[in-house]
């Protein structure tokens, strides 16, 4: 029963050490196979016809699916980040779904998920800046200037409870798994996890895929105005 | 000094049982927002769509402080740090 992040190994890069640990190493697995797929896709691009069939067919609805999901709850205006937030989401609900397939999911460690919390944070404050400009400075004075630290506290819980939200769920997974693997006699290894993986790996990471993106999009739309 | 290391132990052992604890107001405020989503397809099932993907919004939002007390329950058990401060007390 072992659930911590271990560390594969230690390099040095000009005097400092670098750990390599099991979230960094997974991350890499899953980027590979990503961009596999990726180059996968690229290559039958050219073959693409105008009337679609098959897989083409596919990749199509599902672009098609994550621009009407943007659209709907970002608004037009944020139609241009949709981009990253289809990449954010084929990430995070790979790895979590790399869990069925016996890896440790990188969204188990929380490093993981505060970077994606953090770049929904500059993206929030861009887009504040950017769309509201003074504006979105004086919305931190309302509805009175006393409030200024109670509104600075409230923007800076957003991405701590956006990115232990996804943890928290998939680390309670996680753990579910390696205890029942751990108390479960071996004839009960065979077949039943099965049921518990779709469950915690797949649905459980769909959902919170989901709401972690939805989450990004309305906070991004609420900053814009 | 093996009494009051046992003693740190199983506190936070009862911590870490009255953080899950939380768990039962966060089922009975998922419980409700389920409900009241359901009412309120059963009443208007052309908003369907509509009302499922802000019910999971709710859900979420509301799942956030069992999510916190799920934390807090691990960080007892697997990383607390008050037993490290107390082993450097013993030994210092």
């Amino acid at each position: 029963m072992n659930f911590d992040i271990d560390n594969l190994w230690v390099i040095q890069i000009g005097g400092v050490d670098i750990w390599i640990t099991r979230t960094i190493f997974n991350t890499w697995i899953i980027m590979l196979v990503l961009i596999v797929f990726a180059v996968f896709v690229r290559v039958l691009l050219r073959r693409f016809q105008e009337v679609p069939r098959g897989f083409q067919n596919a990749v199509e609805a599902a672009v098609e699916v994550f621009d009407g999901f943007v659209l709907n709850n970002g608004g037009p205006r944020l139609m241009s980040m949709g981009t990253w937030f289809f990449t954010v989401f084929i990430f995070i609900f790979v790895s979590s779904i790399s869990g069925a397939a016996g890896l440790r999911p990188p969204t188990a460690d929380w490093a993981t998920t505060f970077a994606f919390a953090l770049v929904t944070f500059v993206l929030m404050q861009l887009a504040g800046f950017k769309y509201r400009k003074g504006g979105y400075l004086k919305s931190f004075f309302q509805p009175n200037p006393i409030f200024f630290p109670l509104n600075v506290i409230g923007e800076l819980a957003k991405p701590v409870s956006l990115s232990f939200r996804l943890y928290g769920n998939v680390l309670s997974g996680l753990i579910l798994m390696t205890l029942i693997y751990s108390i479960a006699p071996i004839f009960v290894r065979i077949g039943i996890p099965v049921v518990l993986h779709a469950y915690f790996d797949v649905i459980m990471g769909a959902l919170q895929t989901y709401i972690f993106c939805i989450l990004s999009l309305m906070f991004i739309r609420e900053a814009a105005g | 000094m093996y009494d009051s290391f046992a003693i740190v132990i199983a506190t936070a052992h009862i911590a870490a049982a009255l953080a899950l604890l939380n768990g039962v107001l966060t089922t009975i405020g998922d419980g409700n927002i389920a409900a009241k989503a359901l009412e309120s397809i059963a009443r208007q099932p052309e908003a369907a769509d509509e009302i499922r993907s802000t019910m999971f919004i709710g859900l979420a939002m509301a799942e956030t402080s069992g999510i916190y007390g799920l934390l807090i329950a691990i960080i007892m058990l697997f990383a607390n740090p008050l037993v490290n401060i107390y082993l450097q007390h013993i030994g210092g």
